[in-house]
């Protein structure tokens, strides 16, 4: 019954849908306001229907209904609630389903914050907004329908991938899914602007706040994956250029140079055209990553749904968006009006490399990416596109836009001199030369010694345009730091986060220590240093499986540091083996060991790793997200005043 | 200096051909040294652009006692990696061999790059030479400035927003 309740609201939410692309479209066309209205209504109407398929399938997941065959597929009795919950999306069906319900929220707060906006341009939107809807609503219903019964109905179901029973995993899909369906918004809005033919400073402002949730959902997710990955696949990586990540990270690299040009569009009304380019790219690059890990056209461990007849239906979906969006470019940008000009020097300047240097990285990380693909599909030849091709491509774009990084906050809009950024750039090449010097010296690496000096340049730039905003060490210091918009803590925190990002990544590539060898009880080996002996191997069991943990202990130069508890899980129902590392997280570095396969006469594989900085990575990402949070507090005083 | 390279060098050289078979036969820690850096370099074929090193994949064991024994044998890190090759097939490379059917992947974000920087030298140097086709009048030019200017200075990014962006939305209508 609540499944039938779910299949009912989900085709009326397509038909809605439907209403919603075509009505208000013409509404616009006709000047007829209440065609236009009806857009708003129709958003609204189509989140709560949406809700209510999602809570639907939420139920019978909850209750373990077996005739539902998705259920059946993905869920088991003896699961935890958390993962009966988490098993919604942690299936192709129902993580598409979360991904329209999304959508239908984002919609449905357009009527509720763009009270303000133009009629046309808001009812455009909306119109956009429901064809992506369509799109996916038929998608979903055609061909991956998650209420699919089936009979006769299993005593039992085959439960959930047991590398996805993680609360880190749970919750990863549903904050990726925020961030990239959020950027359906600057995609709506961008080609509901090219159609008006006006871009303007309103428009960016309003639509800033909106790209700001986006991507900062988007880098809590990318963060939740990668810690995944870190303590989960039991190896110690945090980022392997893995595909699937690779198109998570493509419409966040777009995504963080449409925040920054949106904000020159806003603030200097410039750079129009390409903010609306950066709007479409970066929902179109969201549908690449849907595609991609939906499709499961690169094979990977986290492609669990493998069906060509899907992929072709999401790439013409994909080819029709992207096409339809850059088409709209092609025919319209030039009806939008440039802004005031500026020079090489000044901030827009250092805006638009910053954007330029972004789009680079993202076309290296696509290339990187997909090119394997290509050399597969049309020549003989089968290639692998690794992490040295990254470390070489991709790492140097990434240092020059540190470079600018740390100079762009500090130049004025419009027009600026190199001579005003002397003393700066004096200032840090002495803090740099020192701090390289002393890592050199200690950390016995000329990259690391580099890499990190480079990170402290930026972080004592992203300081020092903090202070000249706030006349740091004047009269009135304090008065002017407490009136700081939001929007300038977010640069403050972002920027240092990105700082302490690289720090942490350089401890990473480059001190990190690491070890396998098969030890027997007591036996012990050494890592950078430690002393890494296992102890104990104990038997147990859980609810949904049985596991074997074994006590590493670590010591160091004679005095005990630690014991770290590894266990291998075997989950009967899926009969699959998982590692669980065992990690002592300090803040300087972890201590990390994984237990791997063996027995007691001959002994088990045992890992261990020394991590220096590791932490700093997350750290600093999560001070990212957590900017972006902030900025967006600074147009939420402001949104009912537009 | 040089002085003290070149004995060095030279004795070592003359080490290797008198003991050859020391030379042949590295310690099993050098060994190890070397299969690790080899390894992070080939990928488990069966696995995700995971390095062998790394993999617990059966496949990636056997090739991991592979580049040891090769290793053992006296080859070199290049000679390993080369056969490999040899026998796995370019897949089994992380970084991608510098080929004809690659120069598209290695050189593409350089000559973008390139492109980009050019475009904007050329693009923004020429710009200042249109400051008549500015859209504001000097009178809101010069409020517009004042406003911006201020709410920097005073803080007051609330107030001065609005109007600004009042004045914006205005011209355009």
């Amino acid at each position: 019954m609540i499944a039938e309740i779910g299949q009912i609201a989900l085709i009326l939410a397509l038909l809605i849908a439907i209403v919603q692309s075509v009505l208000p479209m013409w509404g616009a066309y006709k000047g007829d306001a209440r065609l236009m209205a009806l857009g708003d209504r129709a958003a609204t109407m189509q989140c709560i229907l949406l809700a209510i398929s999602f809570v639907a399938l939420t139920i019978v997941f909850v209750q373990s209904d077996f005739s539902v065959k998705l259920v059946t597929v993905n869920s088991h009795t003896d699961k935890p609630l958390l993962y009966k919950i988490s098993g919604v999306w942690g299936n192709h069906e129902g993580s598409m389903l979360l991904w329209v319900f999304i959508l239908g929220i984002y919609g449905a707060l357009v009527p509720v914050f763009g009270k303000g906006l133009p009629a046309g341009l808001k009812a455009r939107a909306l119109a956009v907004q429901g064809m992506i809807s369509v799109g996916f609503l038929g998608f979903i219903l055609f061909t991956s329908n998650p209420f699919l019964r089936l009979n006769p109905v299993p005593v039992n179901g085959q439960g959930l991938n047991p590398l996805l029973q993680d609360p880190g995993l749970a919750f990863h899909p549903p904050f990726l899914y925020l961030g990239y369906v959020g950027f359906s918004m600057a995609f709506s809005f961008s080609v509901a602007a090219l159609i008006e033919g006006r871009v303007d400073a309103v428009w960016a402002r309003w639509l800033r706040p909106w790209v700001l949730l986006a991507w900062a959902f988007l880098t809590v997710g990318i963060t939740m994956g990668s810690i995944w990955a870190y303590y989960e696949l039991g190896w110690g990586g945090w980022w392997m250029w893995d595909p699937v990540e690779n198109v998570s990270f493509l419409p966040w690299l777009v995504g963080t140079a449409l925040l920054h040009s949106i904000l020159v569009l806003g603030k200097r009304h410039a750079m129009a055209n390409w903010t609306i380019l950066l709007g479409i790219t970066a929902f179109s690059l969201s549908l690449v990553g849907t595609f991609v890990v939906r499709s499961g056209v690169l094979t990977s461990v986290h492609s669990f749904a493998v069906d060509p007849a899907r992929g072709v239906y999401i790439l013409a979906l994909l080819l029709l968006a992207t096409g339809g969006g850059l088409v709209m470019f092609a025919l319209r940008a030039h009806t939008l009006r440039g802004g005031p000009s500026f020079t090489i020097v000044s901030k827009e300047g250092g805006l638009l490399l910053n954007n330029l240097l972004l789009v680079t990285s993202t076309f290296t990380v696509f290339l990187g990416t997909f090119y394997p693909l290509l050399i597969e599909a049309f020549t003989d030849g089968k290639i692998s596109v690794g992490e040295p091709y990254f470390d070489r491509t991709f790492a140097p774009v990434m240092i020059v836009l540190i470079a600018i990084m740390g100079v762009g906050p500090l130049v004025k809009w419009r027009e600026d001199s190199w001579k005003s950024l002397k003393p700066h750039l004096f200032k840090s090449f002495v803090l740099v030369a020192i701090i390289f010097s002393l890592t050199w010296w200690l950390g016995k690496s000329v990259l690391g010694a580099l890499s990190i000096g480079i990170a402290v340049y930026l972080a004592y730039s992203t300081l020092a345009a903090f202070g000249r905003k706030i006349k740091f060490g004047q009269a009135g210091a304090m008065t002017l730091l407490k009136a700081q918009p939001a929007s300038v803590w977010g640069f403050l925190i972002a920027h240092m986060g990105i700082a302490i990002c690289v720090i942490g990544i350089t401890g990473m590539s480059v001190w990190a220590k690491e070890d396998a060898k098969v030890l027997r009880l007591h036996e012990s080996m050494t890592v950078g240093g430690y002393e890494f002996t296992l102890k104990s191997m104990t038997p147990g069991a859980e609810r949904n499986f049985q596991k074997m943990v074994a006590a590493v202990e670590v010591q160091k130069s004679g005095h005990i540091v630690g014991t770290l508890r590894s266990a291998r899980r075997f989950y009967q129902v899926r009969n699959m083996i998982t590692t669980e590392a065992g990690i002592q997280v300090r803040p300087m570095r972890n201590l990390y060991a994984g237990v791997g396969e063996g027995d007691a006469e001959k002994g088990w594989v045992v890992r261990a790793y020394v991590h220096p900085l590791v932490n700093w990575i997350w750290l600093g990402a999560l001070m990212i997200a957590l900017a972006g949070f902030i900025s967006i507090l600074d147009r939420g005083r402001k949104r009912g005043k537009i | 200096m040089r002085v003290i390279l070149t004995i060095f060098v030279t004795l070592i050289i003359s080490l290797f051909m008198v003991f050859p078979a020391l030379a042949q036969t590295p310690s099993e820690a050098e060994i190890e040294l070397r299969a690790k850096e080899v390894g992070q370099a080939l990928r488990c074929v069966v696995c995700q652009n995971q390095p062998i090193e790394e993999s617990d994949a059966s496949l990636a064991q056997d090739m991991r006692k592979l580049v040891r024994a090769r290793i053992r044998n006296g080859d070199s890190n290049e000679e390993v990696i080369a056969f490999m090759r040899d026998r796995y097939g370019d897949f089994v490379l992380l970084k991608p061999p510098m080929q004809a059917n690659t120069y598209l992947l290695w050189f593409a974000p350089a000559v973008l790059l390139g492109f980009f920087l050019f475009w904007y030298v050329v693009r923004v140097r020429r710009k200042p030479a249109n400051i008549e086709t500015q859209t504001l009048t000097d009178d809101e030019l010069k409020r517009f400035n004042e406003l911006s200017n201020n709410q920097e200075m005073q803080g007051s990014e609330r107030q001065g927003q609005k109007i600004q962006g009042q004045k914006i939305q205005g011209h355009d209508t």
